[in-house]
């Protein structure tokens, strides 16, 4: 029941083409997990995710008649995936933070940048329920086009031209996107490793 | 980040740490570094930082019961078995 996003494109398109339920199911089999996994990251809601997997695959069972085989199969489904997902956290506004599209021209020197070295901070090497949370929390507050980039390439593993071909974008805007997004939970990270790191090398020096 | 150029490294700085950059961008990024603590703090936890969203990274499965409904609600529960 665990797929994985390397799954072999081994797939009769001529019998999924005919509708046969079983090569469907074969085909359900190698990419739900994929799906819900995304679909889980992108809304943070297991109820979410299971209705963006169910509709995924409804719509797809009705679209494989005109499957053309441009894109892989692959791409083809996260792109219905990703498309319902992004439906979804539109109708409930889940970024709470900023909804608004990134605009692609403003450079990134606007962003806030903090130094601090948290590399080798003993909470990153634990990783805590609490820094795990932090990790969620950071991806939160990304608007959802930043996101659902780096949800596609940085957690999924998709390739640059992967994503752009889900996303219908060009492999550039990937690439920016997907270095604002880097920035942006850099800074976040930044700003929660690096407290904690700073606290407790106070506390030492109290000792 | 003190010095001037910094800002301009930091939109390449994402492809730098894929290892996609080109070369002479690579070079200089890497040179300007050798100079720049805060530079290279930044690039180190800029790959940190995907490193742990990497490693935290949930395992693709789907739970049991949510993998019956989809096959229920697909009509395909001839072929839930193992």
């Amino acid at each position: 029941m665990s797929s994985s996003t390397k799954t072999p494109e081994d797939f009769s398109l001529p019998a999924l083409r005919d509708g046969d339920r079983s090569e469907f199911a074969r085909l359900v089999e190698a990419y739900s997990g994929f799906i819900y996994r995304l679909a889980l990251k992108l809304l943070e809601d297991p109820q979410d995710a299971e209705d963006v997997l169910q509709e995924t695959f409804i719509k797809a069972y009705r679209a494989l008649p005109n499957f053309d085989g441009r894109s892989s199969l692959s791409t083809w489904l996260y792109r219905i995936a990703t498309n319902e997902a992004l439906m979804l956290m539109r109708r409930h506004k889940v970024s709470t933070v900023s909804i608004e599209e990134p605009d692609e021209s403003s450079e990134e020197q606007q962003e806030p940048l903090q130094i601090l070295d948290w590399c080798c901070a003993p909470e990153v090497e634990l990783m805590s329920g609490e820094a795990r949370r932090v990790l969620d929390q950071a991806i939160d507050t990304l608007p959802e086009s930043l996101r659902v980039v780096f949800v596609l390439r940085d957690i999924e593993g998709l390739s640059t031209l992967e994503t752009a071909e889900v996303l219908n974008l060009s492999e550039t805007a990937v690439k920016t996107r997907l270095s604002r997004a880097r920035l942006r939970l850099r800074e976040q990270l930044t700003g929660y490793f690096g407290e904690r790191q700073r606290q407790q090398a106070m506390e030492e020096e109290l000792e | 980040m003190s010095h001037p150029s910094c800002h301009e490294f930091l939109s390449s700085l994402s492809e730098y740490v894929d290892g996609t950059l080109d070369e002479s961008l690579c070079n200089e990024i890497e040179r300007h570094m050798e100079g720049c603590d805060n530079c290279r703090i930044v690039i180190d936890t800029l790959r940190k930082t995907i490193e742990l969203y990497h490693v935290t990274a949930p395992q693709p499965s789907v739970p049991d019961e949510v993998r019956t409904r989809l096959f229920h609600k697909l009509d395909l529960d001839e072929f839930t078995g193992p």
